[in-house]
């Protein structure tokens, strides 16, 4: 049991990270990569709201869409839910936490087009988990988009002293990085 | 009306120029063959969501048109995921998940915001088409620089012969950042060298 869930946990973060290589995401990370502190920011917010979506569009499949055998309605209805609960998400904490809401507010529109809730809410119906392992597999997921946000933020800070070459400078070069950094990443595949 | 349909294909790429749709465009150019059959998904919703939303263009109230606009894509994407699963179920199988994410693919959305909701049915079907074509190409030939590298085949065709050694990692997630990354700068030096 533990065996699984560490399975699972670590290989969403490192094996299939889902920047680096399932490709989930990406926007934000060319996006949001610029400074380390937004790329905590967006990154907590997106902890937040994957966590929340894929819980709901869980329960949604199995105890809505499935006994009713309206399996061909999961997108309309998860895009759906992922709209409404980021606009819900983002009125509760104006509301109840306004400091919080000051920093992350910016972010929180965002994540309504960021492939990674729709793509993992898919993944976790389509893969027949169970509640337990859509949470740690959420876990997972996000730690991992988060991680890779604030390398990335990191070495793109460092860049902005390099002597790049002009038609390379902004999103191509950060593409090149990532990259690198999707080499560096397939040393972990062995590690399961 | 002739540069609704051309300004999609080099000038305003969606890809290589406006840099959306970047993630479908990592992950499916592993093969010439898969970059092609998500090109082609993707223009046909992006044509029929194109015409849809500029017929309803009148009758939507302007508050909940992105609601509106959302629900209209998930339809024809569903229809696509569905008819592509019937009748190509191998190509099906290798595009996955990456089919009902064309819902959240920002070039859709992007053109029913930014010209179908302003424009009439023939404008923005054929800017629709415009931009289904030059992301396709863009697909597709990432998808024949990856293949030919990462695998020495294209279409599935060896063209090297058997002592090739293929540069693995080409078809693998790095190849995909790496390809891009380049092929958008060789767009951008060629736009400076012009100006």
């Amino acid at each position: 049991m533990m065996n699984d869930i560490l399975v699972l946990v670590i290989g969403a973060i490192f094996v299939n990270n889902f920047v680096l290589a399932r490709f989930l995401g990406i926007c934000p990370f060319v996006g949001v990569s610029r400074k380390l502190g937004d790329a905590i920011g967006m990154g907590i917010a997106v902890i937040f709201v994957l966590m929340l979506a894929s819980v709901t569009c869980w329960l949604t499949y199995f105890y809505l869409l499935q006994p009713m055998k309206m399996e061909y309605m999961t997108t309309i209805v998860f895009i759906l839910i992922i709209a409404a609960l980021v606009q819900f998400v983002e009125s509760v904490i104006k509301k109840i936490a306004p400091a919080l809401y000051k920093s992350l507010g910016i972010y929180l529109p965002l994540i309504t087009t960021n492939c990674a809730v729709l793509g993992l809410a898919i993944l976790n119906v389509q893969s027949n988990y169970t509640l337990l392992q859509t949470v740690l597999h959420t876990i997972g997921a996000s730690v991992g988009f988060t991680m890779a946000l604030v390398l990335m933020a990191g070495i793109r800070e460092r860049l902005e002293y390099a002597d790049i070459p002009p038609s390379l400078r902004g999103v191509p070069i950060t593409f090149v990085l990532a990259g690198l950094l999707a080499i560096s990443f397939m040393g972990f595949i062995g590690m399961l | 009306m002739l540069n609704e349909l051309t300004k999609g294909i080099f000038k305003e790429n969606p890809l290589l120029r406006l840099i959306l749709g970047t993630c479908p465009s990592l992950a499916v150019t592993s093969s010439l063959q898969n970059g092609l059959g998500m090109g082609i998904a993707m223009t046909f919703v992006l044509l029929c969501s194109n015409i849809l939303v500029s017929l309803t263009r009148n009758i939507v109230p302007g508050k909940v048109r992105i609601p509106v606009f959302i629900v209209i894509i998930a339809t024809f994407v569903t229809i696509t995921d569905l008819s592509m699963a019937a009748f190509v179920p191998d190509l099906h199988k290798s595009l996955g998940i990456f089919i009902p994410l064309i819902v959240v693919n920002c070039i859709i959305l992007g053109r029913a915001e930014a010209f179908a909701s302003k424009n009439g049915p023939v404008a923005s079907a054929l800017d629709a088409i415009g931009m289904g074509i030059g992301y396709t190409l863009a697909l597709s030939f990432i998808g024949s620089i990856r293949e030919t590298l990462g695998n020495g085949t294209i279409l599935g065709t060896s063209l090297f012969g058997p002592a090739y050694q293929p540069f693995l990692m080409f078809i693998l997630p790095a190849g995909a950042f790496l390809t891009i990354g380049l092929m958008i700068g060789v767009m951008n030096w060629m736009e400076n060298r012009k100006s």
